[in-house]
């Protein structure tokens, strides 16, 4: 607690861990390149330094606020440092920026511009270094690379994979993956958090725009998209909307004109995978083990676990997940035609999933292309569609409709929370309310809470960040953790903050998302996966007896 | 593929740290020793078995000069290019040893495997300027003549060795 004086003002402080919060609460949005609130303080860009009474310059970042101190945050020599950092890394940057695929979302481009750089004295950096194109969900561009360890902090320190770090020394210093090997040979899960924190284009998504486009041009080719929860509330705020709106009609609408001939729903998917799910998990949990049983939904989890815990690979529930479900369903559907399934993901590592081999029914495929959030917004951009302006429209029959419990799928909890739905008693709101209130929802990024059923206690978690995972592997593994059901998702909040989701995401928009999608939920007439009656009527129809061959992996 | 000896010796170079993080650095020291480099395939092995990524072991073995995943030669001469070693010319003499050798900027190792040459940024013998060291033996006020000399004098001991 205390007071401290920022360009004149006084500005109160709480519990903030360092300077620049402070100066961000007060209204001033310092530049930086390297500060993220959730990973370690680094201090490297500078670009957050302020000026003391004295003269003295510090970076904002790394100083704990003190009571009575008092900032300048924009003298003018400070803004000529700030002007001359950024003019730096230009000099050493690849500046190819007008046909670079950041552009126009690159945090180098606009601080260069809102700093006023207006020319870079030091020459031109040419093209040094081949990119990596060997990973199906990213691309890796060294010459792009501003060596601000974004990256690396938040695949070491929150996803606890390390597949790429510093490298060399001065000059030569580069942030690459061990020996410069490509990134699909490492220990890499897909999951793009990499993609999301980098200021630059040095990571970005491996797009599959081009294939797309040219079938929905095709009309001998039925294109079918189907669209994941957690990608209706985040598209929309890139079209003007508000932060976490569920713009799920819209997007439809949008889908329909960029030519897909069917857009369906992944809640349905959801909700089988979660038809699935409980019932396996009842028959371990009725039969006594093993425990825990892990959710699947997750490709960076399922990855993560086949890389670094292969002795809990057999505790992964070989429940397809919702894109898996709904692509094999849809494959079932329309068999013998030709079609092309899309399955429209907040999710870089979905990208890698459906390349799997155990996810593949007679060697083929169950959805042919994964575009990401991201893509879908570029899409839409480079169609000229007025999203803003679109009326919304329902997705089609007879895959578009998902359960609440479905639609929450996109938050950390919200798959642990739709399959123990089904285990309540009647679905009255008190009954769903008291398992919502129960632990597992809420803040943090792992949960642990009991849940009553038929009288026996369910010992449930549910952890979000492989690094945190991977704390939680090690107890279950020594027996100082026990539980019987548990729920992975690489992406701390789960997918709403997905690699392939709309980045610059700050803490309101992440609360938005999240709130967008509990609204979703209560706002949906079935909240309970089991009473979608459209989902419960194929088991009698088109997967009849076929359970086990169309609706689970072959790990 | 490495040859199981190289295992060997790295075995038994770890049976002699703990198995923690903290040991990469000192184990590093002691491959580039035993082996006047530091074979790559030896990281993963020894990230592994102190509990770390190969990505880290990469990361802190690729930082340090000392430390070279090329085999060097024999005798390793460092040219100290420091401030007081380049003002008083150093670089004539990595000049000379270069074109002796027929090394350069991107060729430090004699395909004889006998000379290595690298710069380093200071040696600390600076009074000494321009000094070289040959092994952990330092050449002090080196000329290009003296440097001539040297390597003359080290084939010798190197034939003799023979």
């Amino acid at each position: 607690m205390g007071t401290m004086k920022i360009d004149g003002r006084n500005v109160e402080f709480s519990d903030e861990k360092n300077v620049l919060s402070v100066i961000r609460k007060a209204g001033i949005d310092l530049p930086t390149l390297c500060y993220h609130s959730e990973l370690s303080v680094y201090g490297a860009c500078r670009l957050c330094n302020v000026e003391d009474e004295k003269g003295r310059m510090f970076a904002s970042c790394s100083e704990r606020p003190r009571d009575g101190m008092s900032i300048k945050t924009s003298t003018p020599r400070l803004v000529r440092y700030r002007r001359m950092l950024i003019e730096l890394l230009l000099a050493s940057h690849h500046r190819d920026c007008t046909t670079c695929v950041k552009s126009g979302d690159c945090d180098l481009q606009k601080l260069a511009h809102r700093l006023g750089v207006s020319t870079v004295r030091w020459g031109y950096k040419e093209r040094a270094h081949e990119k990596d194109f060997s990973s199906p969900s990213i691309v890796r561009d060294s010459d792009k690379c501003i060596l601000c360890g974004d990256c690396v902090r938040v695949c070491e320190g929150i996803q606890g994979i390390n597949a790429i770090d510093f490298a060399n020394r001065g000059t030569d210093a580069m942030v690459i993956p061990a020996f410069n090997k490509e990134i699909a040979k490492t220990d890499c899960v897909n999951c793009g958090q990499c993609r999301v924190v980098c200021p630059t284009g040095a990571i970005s998504i491996n797009t599959n725009i081009r294939p797309v486009w040219e079938a929905l041009s095709n009309p001998d080719v039925k294109v079918i998209a189907q669209v994941a929860p957690a990608v209706r509330v985040a598209l929309g705020q890139a079209f003007g909307g508000a932060k976490g709106e569920n713009v799920m009609g819209k997007i439809v609408t949008a889908l329909h004109r960029l030519g897909f001939d069917e857009v369906y729903d992944t809640t349905f998917g959801a909700d089988m995978t979660i038809l699935e799910e409980s019932k396996e998990f009842l028959e371990i949990f009725e039969k006594g083990g093993p425990f825990p049983l892990f959710t699947s939904c997750c490709p960076a989890w399922v990855s993560f676990c086949e890389k670094r815990w292969p002795e809990f690979v057999s505790h992964i529930s070989t429940s397809y997940s919702p894109l898996q479900m709904l692509g094999s369903i849809v494959r079932e559907y329309f068999k013998g035609q030709n079609i092309m399934s899309i399955g429209i993901m907040p999710c870089t590592a979905k990208k890698y999933e459906i390349l799997r081999d155990d996810l593949k029914r007679d060697g083929k495929q169950n959805i042919d292309y994964i575009l990401t959030t991201e893509e879908l917004i570029t899409m839409i951009k480079r169609a000229g569609i007025q999203f803003d302006m679109l009326e919304g429209e329902a997705a089609d029959m007879p895959f578009g409709i998902g359960s609440g419990g479905a639609v929450i799928f996109g938050n950390s909890g919200g798959v642990m929370e739709a399959a123990l739905r089904t285990l309540c008693k009647g679905s009255e709101r008190s009954a769903l309310e008291e398992l919502s209130t129960g632990g597992v929802r809420g803040p943090g990024s792992l949960r642990e809470f009991t849940f009553n059923y038929k009288g026996k206690e369910i010992k449930a978690a549910v952890v979000s960040g492989l690094a945190e995972a991977d704390a939680l592997l090690r107890r279950i593994k020594s027996g100082e953790s026990f539980y019987h059901f548990v729920e992975v998702m690489a992406c701390r909040r789960g997918c709403i903050m997905g690699g392939g989701q709309p980045v610059h995401a700050g803490y309101r928009t992440k609360e938005a998302r999240k709130h967008g999608l509990y609204e979703s939920d209560v706002n949906t007439q079935i909240r309970r996966s089991d009473e979608n009656p459209l989902a419960l009527s194929i088991y009698d129809t088109l997967i009849k007896g076929r359970e086990h061959e169309l609706l689970h992996s072959h790990r | 593929m490495l040859e199981q000896s190289f295992y060997d010796k790295t075995d038994e170079i770890l049976s002699r740290y703990p198995a923690q993080e903290r040991s990469l650095i000192p184990i590093i020291h002691e491959i580039q020793e035993a082996f006047n480099y530091v074979p790559v395939e030896l990281l993963p092995y020894v990230a592994k078995h102190i509990g770390i990524t190969e990505t880290k072991a990469f990361s802190v073995a690729s930082f340090y000069e000392r430390f070279s995943f090329e085999p060097k030669g024999k005798y390793i001469i460092r040219v100290c290019d420091g401030t007081a070693c380049h003002v008083r010319n150093s670089l004539p003499v990595l000049e000379r040893l270069r074109s002796e050798l027929g090394l350069s900027e991107k060729k430090h190792t004699t395909d004889d495997m006998l000379f290595t040459v690298e710069t380093v940024s200071c040696l600390g013998a600076c009074s000494l300027a321009p000094a070289l060291m040959v092994n952990d033996h330092v050449h002090p006020a080196m000329t290009p003549e003296k440097a001539t000399e040297m390597l003359k004098a080290l084939r010798e001991e190197a034939s003799v060795h023979e």
